[in-house]
């Protein structure tokens, strides 16, 4: 039987993989994805010259890929913090291997959709006149104010609990990693000396951090939804808008979450600590965000429906039945229906079959945003044509910089930061192994004090960080 | 047609009401607005020579800065006009009958260099409930509940004590939100570099005129307050040969298609005007006479009309359009 330092000396030396072996499919991954967005900077460099004459928006269709994108990288980013904070707050006993991962998800993902909002903007170079001129009856203001925050909340949300890790990293890592880790590892971990008074205050950070954070995200793509539901369009002038986009950004997080631990379990070999029972458990979750997203669009669709007004029709048909009727049936069927059958039938009810669904969940949820952003603006408002809108290879070339960027950021992360969180898996691990120990407190911080003190005291957890005060 | 019929009825002037929102009044507006309380006692013409100062001061500090307080037409009074159009489409064959592309498209394209493709006054063809079609010149609503005020972040479109909404080109961040809020489709963008003739890049710009145009910035429809000031009519008044479109003055309840001055709610009223789009609640200052221009004996089923054309855009170099 394993003992518990032995357990967690394993997990330290898988975690620190990633940051100490770089093999050079690494470094083609890396520069596979500076290629796309070298592209990607190329292309928004003749936008910057020829205006956003190189899309194919117009008056008519006036927002498109971009704003898309913004859309769902925003709804991606609800991945991490939201669902690591709820997981914390039901003290879900497997969320410990998810949380970190799931946290640089949305810290990486907010950044991307923030920047494509200035992408889109006619005159980026102004955009500081959002803070000299903004009102605050706008509903882009109520973005600005809603996605700062949620930046700066969830990158305190992602530091916080990783000060003890990053700690451990300075003290081990001192001599196997260069200058630049070594300064991020003493900054970052501000003097983490484990001391029971650090360890009482960090887990009260991380219980605030916790609260303050779930609102804030539920707030943030509530606004996103106000953007469209705040104009008098057909199809977007309506009130469920704001859960319709919360639910589905948490749906599109989870997938995207599953879909990166099914990757790093695979290449650094982390099948012990993402374990089937995490995939399962996020599946059920994928399943009944699905569940619920097609109830919201069912009460959505039937309102509008029933009565069918004139642009309404129009609405309807080009989702129903026209231009766009393949990707709304693959987003009803294979994008929420699919993901509940894959986890009601056993035989799907496997990692493959988890990441199946989530594959799925993400792609219908990308073609959700760009339905909705695009056939709300084609309806007819005056009688005309519809207009129609396919995104150029300027628009596709940054949009897939915007991924590329996100997967290298990631990718950067991977060779810096502990991707699993050490000392919570620890935690864990040490309630599973102790016979059930006396009733765990309340507190959400107090445990966290209980297993910092058991883990930090192993004999070897290395010198006490000297240099680590400068 | 400006202070002449000074002797209309302010009674029969409902909307007459000059609308300061408590937004356009700046610190030294407040201030001066405290300040009125204790005017209350002194000489009525002293008070009404403070209040015109007063009005004129509350715009100057807000609007924009590129509008000068000293155009702002207020009367002896102190009375802001409050313009509005009134469209008679039992006039307006589109230009049908004279086998040209609407007048009144082409005057504002002139006057304003709008770039190609943006027609400000669009001419749109509306299918009749009973077969055939009508012509419906449509310029920006100048809605009183204006969608795309409320949404611009940075305050680039702005209303302005006059009744219209106006964009400031220098401060549009091309968000282009106010285009996805204004429910009638009359907001234009620069989606390259406008194209702009010797002329109009001469002009100093202001977002009274709007040129020269500016790329990545929203344009529309700004209802010539310049033109109205020096005392004559918008270019799309001017140019239609049916007088089908009347300019006017809530205020003063006066309106005109240069030819004959009326009064404008009774113009409204007596021909049963209705505006577009009522029940969004927008309150546009467009109003809409019905009609399929049987008055100049066009017939509906006489479908189409001739496209709109840029006729100066030669004249600018390296000119770059695109379509809607
Ligand atoms: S018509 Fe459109 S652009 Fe004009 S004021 Fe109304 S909402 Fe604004
Ligand atoms: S595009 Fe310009 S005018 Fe329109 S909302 Fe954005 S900043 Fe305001
Ligand atoms: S009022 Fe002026 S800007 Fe508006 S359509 Fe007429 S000419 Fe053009």
């Amino acid at each position: 039987m394993d003992t518990l330092n032995n357990w967690r000396e394993r997990l330290i030396s898988k975690t620190t993989r990633p940051t100490l072996i770089t093999t050079y499919k690494y470094w083609l991954w890396f520069g596979f994805l500076l290629v796309i967005t070298g592209n990607g900077v190329f292309q928004y460099w003749k936008q910057w010259q020829h205006g956003l004459y190189v899309t194919d928006m117009r008056d008519r269709i006036s927002w498109g890929l971009y704003i898309t994108a913004f859309v769902f990288f925003i709804g991606i980013s609800h991945a991490g913090t939201l669902i690591s904070a709820i997981l914390r707050a039901t003290k879900a006993g497997w969320r410990a291997p998810v949380t970190r991962i799931a946290e640089f998800i949305t810290a990486v993902a907010l950044l991307i959709g923030a920047s494509f909002v200035v992408i889109d903007m006619g005159r980026p170079e102004r955009i500081f006149n959002v803070y000299l001129f903004g009102r605050w009856q706008s509903p882009i203001m109520w973005d600005v104010m809603a996605i700062t925050t949620y930046l700066t909340a969830s990158v305190i949300y992602l530091s916080a609990p990783m000060i003890p890790d990053l700690a451990l990293y300075r003290d081990r890592l001192a001599d196997k990693v260069g200058v630049v880790r070594n300064f991020i590892y003493r900054t970052l971990s501000v003097n983490w000396k484990g001391s029971p008074k650090q360890q009482k205050l960090l887990g009260k950070a991380i219980t605030i951090m916790m609260l303050v954070i779930i609102p804030i995200a539920v707030s943030v793509h509530t606004v996103v939804s106000w953007i469209f539901s705040m104009t008098l369009r057909a199809g977007w002038n309506t009130s469920i808008f704001g859960v319709l986009f919360v639910a589905g950004a948490i749906f599109s997080g989870v997938a995207t979450l599953i879909i990166i631990m099914a990757i790093l379990r695979r290449i650094y070999h982390w099948e012990e600590y993402l374990t089937e029972k995490h995939f399962l458990y996020l599946g059920y979750l994928l399943a009944a965000f699905g569940a619920f997203m097609v109830y919201v669009n069912l009460s959505e669709y039937l309102t509008e429906g029933f009565n069918l007004e004139e642009a309404g029709l129009f609405a309807f048909r080009q989702l129903f039945l026209e231009d766009f009727a393949a990707m709304f049936w693959f987003y009803i069927i294979g994008g929420l229906l699919g993901p509940v059958v894959l986890m009601l039938v056993p035989k799907t009810r496997t990692i493959a079959g988890v990441v199946t669904a989530a594959i799925l969940v993400v792609v219908a949820m990308f073609l959700e945003r760009y339905f909705i952003v695009v056939t709300g603006l084609r309806v007819p408002l005056m009688p005309y044509e519809a207009a129609n809108y396919a995104p150029t290879f300027v628009e596709w070339s940054i949009f897939a910089a915007g991924l590329a960027i996100f997967c290298l950021l990631i990718t950067i992360a991977l060779k810096i930061f502990p991707m699993l969180a050490i000392w919570e898996m620890t935690e864990e691990h040490a309630a599973d192994i102790s016979d059930r120990p006396t009733e765990e407190p309340n507190m959400v911080g107090a445990d966290i004090v209980g297993s910092l003190t058991s883990t930090e005291r192993l004999p070897d957890a290395g010198p006490p960080a000297e240099g680590g005060g400068s | 047609m400006t202070d002449k019929s000074g002797e209309a009825k302010r009674s029969q002037t409902p909307k007459g009401e000059v609308p300061i929102s408590i937004g356009s009044v700046d610190r030294r507006g407040a201030i001066k607005l405290l300040g009125l309380g204790a005017l209350g006692a002194v000489p009525l013409v002293a008070s009404a020579r403070v209040m015109d100062g007063l009005v004129r001061d509350i715009v100057k500090g807000s609007v924009a800065e590129n509008q000068a307080a000293d155009t702002v037409p207020t009367r002896e009074a102190g009375r802001i006009r409050q313009w509005t159009m009134v469209i008679d489409l039992a006039k307006c064959d589109g230009c049908q009958s004279q086998g040209t592309p609407p007048q009144c498209t082409t005057a504002c394209i002139e006057g304003h260099f709008a770039p190609q493709p943006m027609e400000w006054i669009e001419v749109y063809e509306a299918e009749l409930n009973g077969g055939g079609s009508q012509f419906i010149p449509t310029p920006c609503q100048q809605c009183e509940n204006p969608p795309c005020v409320k949404v611009c972040p940075v305050g680039a479109t702005f209303p302005t004590p006059e009744g219209t909404v106006l964009i400031d080109q220098d401060r549009c961040i091309g968000c282009r939100i106010c285009m996805a809020a204004c429910p009638y489709d009359r907001r234009f963008f620069n989606w390259g570099t406008p194209p702009i003739p010797p002329e109009a890049a001469l002009s100093d710009y202001n977002p009274d005129h709007q040129a020269p145009a500016s790329s990545g910035t929203v344009m529309k429809c700004d209802f010539c307050p310049e033109m109205a000031r020096d005392g004559t009519l918008p270019y799309c008044i001017q140019a239609c040969p049916n007088d089908a479109v009347w300019y006017g003055d809530l205020e003063e309840d006066i309106a005109t298609n240069g030819r004959t001055v009326v009064k404008a709610t009774k113009l409204v009223s007596d021909n049963n005007g209705y505006r577009l789009k009522e029940h969004l609640g927008t309150m546009p200052r467009v109003f809409y006479l019905p009609g399929h221009g049987e008055d100049i004996g066009r017939d509906p089923h006489d479908e189409g009309r001739m496209p709109t054309e840029w006729p100066w855009i030669e004249r600018a170099e390296g000119a770059v359009t695109w379509t809607r």
